[in-house]
Parts: C-alpha cells; structure tokens; sequence
C-alpha cells in the first residue's frame, strides 16, 4: 500500500547503546534496527562497537560477534556466510544487499543496519517472507512437460542452455523485490522483480513444454505490467543480474505471441 | 489475521490475461505522438503571427486537419493509458479505483470530443 510516512507503533526511536570503543583497536560503530514483537515497543536502533581488529571483514561478521559477545538477543537470518544462500539479505547503509558480502570498510562511518524495506518484521533484521515465497510458488518453478519423460536426461542444447546464464544465478534473496516501488505499493499482486526473473527463466528453458500457460499466467495488469523499468532492482541485486532485463523479455514476447 | 495461506493470497483471483493489449497501444500511440507532436510543432511555428482567415484556410487543408484529428485521438489514448497506469499504482481501495478509472476515461474522452470539435469547426467553417 502507498504509505509515505510510517504508522505511530513503526517509529523508530533512539535505542540504547551497548558498549563504548575501550583501548586501543580499530574500532566500528554498528547501528542495528530492533524490534521485539513481545515486549509491544516501537522498534529502535541500538548502538554496538566492534573491534575490526578482532573481527572478521564482512557486516555479517560483525552481527555475529555482537550476537556471540555483546547481545545475544540480536536476530538474523544467515547460513552460509559466502553469498549463496540468500538468507542474510538486510538494508546496510541504505542498500539491499547481503550481509555475508558486504564489507565493513565498505561503509563510512557507522554501519546502518535495517531488515528489508517495506516487509512485515518478525523480529530484529528478520523479514517475514511468506508472500515472496508464495508468489515463487505461484509461477511453479519446475520443469512442466507433456512428452513422456526420456529415460536419461532431457537434452538441450548449449546455445539454449546460455540462455538461462544471468538467471540460474538468482538467490531468491529478495533484494531487488524489497528495493522496487512497484512492489513497495502492491506487492500483494504485483510479483515483483525476483520472482519475474524467476518465471522468465521457465519460459525461456528449451526443455520447458508449458510457455504459453506460463505466459497467460503472467500477462496480467498487476502480476506484470507493475514494472515500470525502474531499474532499482538490477541496481540491488548483490549477484550482478538484471531482472529489469528479464521482464523486458516477458513484456517482448507477450507482444510477440500476438503480433 | 488470515486464515488463508500464503498460496491461496498469491494466486488471489488468477491472471487476467490482459495488459499486453494496453502496454502495446501505449508503444504505438508513444511512437505516432512523436511524429505527430513534431507536426504540430511544425504546424505551430507556420502559423506564427498568421491572422485567424491564414490559420482558418491552412486548417482547410484535409492533410493538415487529419493529421490535427489523428494527434488528437491518439494523444487523447496515450494519456488516458498513463494515467490509468498511475490510478492502477497508486489509488488503494476497489471502489476508490474504479471510480477513479472511470473519471479518466470520461476526462480523456471530453478532452477527444471537444478537440475534435474545434479542429472541424475551423476546418470546415465558414
Ligand atoms: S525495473 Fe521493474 S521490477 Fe525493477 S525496480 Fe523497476 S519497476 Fe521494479
Ligand atoms: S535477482 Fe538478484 S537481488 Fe533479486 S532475488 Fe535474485 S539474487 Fe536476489
Ligand atoms: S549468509 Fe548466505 S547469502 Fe549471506
């Protein structure tokens, strides 16, 4: 929904802070985002320090030593700490972007660290992702075929298989989604950058036999024709793809399947 | 809260299979402004300082004033386009945005008719 300013139970206010730079060291300031949906508070931003010296070089690095040594209340999602997996995808700086790859030298100054824009919050710097997952779901992410299915692989070619470089590659992280104003304001219906990207990469795989049903599932004034080249999500994404790029294709082929 | 999962809000009321049709007149009419609005631009500075019987008799022109009516209805439907695309990001609410989408078209179209009036009222005046 188009809100412009935040409802009175999502101010922020200044939270408290937990340590001061002690000796000598080379030492950051983290300023994280908190909110608790037990203790009925507005949420707040807490102020922690860390030793870069003690620390390794990543955001992510830094909220795990202040989970492990200065506040273990601190919440975030994380697994694989080197860019794989998605999960540990938050605002840092004002930007969308995995905590595992962005570095603390990166940022001047303090650190500002925010869960994803426009999401409901769990708790702390975990969205709820729920939709995003449902809407993946919803343009069915598998291989759909009619011909019965051949006793070894389905084979494609290599040309056809360079076409879904630039695709595979998404993390589902949901960075572009939650940095697009498109899907701000309606992503109740409007898919939504990540998951375009995702369904293109099913209508383009030549070993897909279900194209058409997938483009009539797109072609929708809401589902699809939210994008308005924007651009803010080839900007986000932390892995260098364009979904700006794939719902392009998905616009050239809905024309092209009626012209 | 809602008891529905997740699933059944994303695939909500299904896909309307519709959209490209506007986003391609919405092209083509973008593409015919262009060479129109340079028309007009054309038109425009031919006419500077002209007196009223200069414009009257050019606007006699059945080139000239089709090309005025052409500019006219495919301005008209580029606008009602865009601002449909805006109603349809930005007003929240069902009833809200269907009114809103109905006034739009009501506007455009008023806009239309009286244009087209007047460029035949010249064109064909006395
Ligand atoms: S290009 Fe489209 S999907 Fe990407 S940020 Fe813009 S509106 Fe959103
Ligand atoms: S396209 Fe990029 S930013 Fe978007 S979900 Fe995939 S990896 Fe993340
Ligand atoms: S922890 Fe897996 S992407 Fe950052």
């Amino acid at each position: 929904m188009v809100q412009l300013t935040l409802p009175k139970n999502s101010q922020i206010s200044r939270g408290k802070s937990w340590n001061r730079p002690e000796g000598k060291g080379k030492w950051k300031e983290i300023r994280v985002y908190r909110w608790n949906p037990d203790d009925g508070a507005n949420p707040r931003i807490d102020s922690y320090f860390i030793d870069q010296e003690q620390c390794g070089p990543m955001v992510l690095d830094a909220l795990l030593k202040i989970k492990n040594e200065i506040d273990p209340s601190l919440s975030l999602r994380r697994s694989c700490r080197e860019g794989i997996c998605g999960s540990c995808a938050m605002n840092i700086d004002g930007t969308n972007t995995l905590a595992c790859l962005k570095g603390l030298d990166e940022v001047t100054g303090p650190v500002k660290v925010y869960p994803l824009p426009h999401m409901k919050v769990i708790k702390d710097l975990v969205p709820d992702m729920s939709n995003f997952y449902a809407q993946h779901r919803s343009i069915e992410p598998w291989l759909k075929t009619d011909t019965a299915t051949p006793p070894t692989e389905w084979k494609q070619s290599r040309p056809d298989r360079e076409k879904l470089d630039g695709l595979y590659e998404c993390i589902l992280c949901a960075c572009c989604s939650t940095s697009c104003p498109s899907y701000w304001w309606n992503s109740d219906r409007y898919l939504g950058p990540a998951i375009l990207l995702q369904a293109y990469r099913w209508v383009i795989d030549s070993r897909d036999e279900a194209t058409g049903e997938r483009l009539d599932n797109l072609e929708d004034p809401f589902r699809l024709y939210r994008c308005h080249t924007i651009m803010n999500c080839a900007k986000a994404c932390p892995k260098g793809l364009s979904p700006a790029k794939a719902i392009a294709e998905l616009k050239k082929l809905m024309v092209e399947r009626r012209v | 809260m809602s008891m529905r999962t997740p699933l059944k809000s994303a695939r909500n009321l299904g896909s309307a299979k519709e959209g490209a049709d506007h986003f391609w007149k919405q092209r083509v009419t973008g593409v015919a402004n262009v060479f129109l609005g340079l028309f007009l631009v054309w038109l425009i500075a031919s006419l500077i300082g002209a007196d009223h019987a200069t414009v009257k008799a050019k606007l006699a022109n059945p080139l000239i004033a089709l090309s005025l009516l052409a500019l006219v209805v495919s301005g008209t439907i580029h606008m009602r386009l865009g601002m449909q695309t805006i109603i349809e990001d930005y007003v929240q609410g069902e009833f809200g945005k269907v009114v809103a989408l109905m006034l739009n078209t009501f506007f455009a179209a008023a806009i239309a008719l009286a244009s087209i009036f007047a460029v035949l009222k010249i064109s064909f005046g006395a």
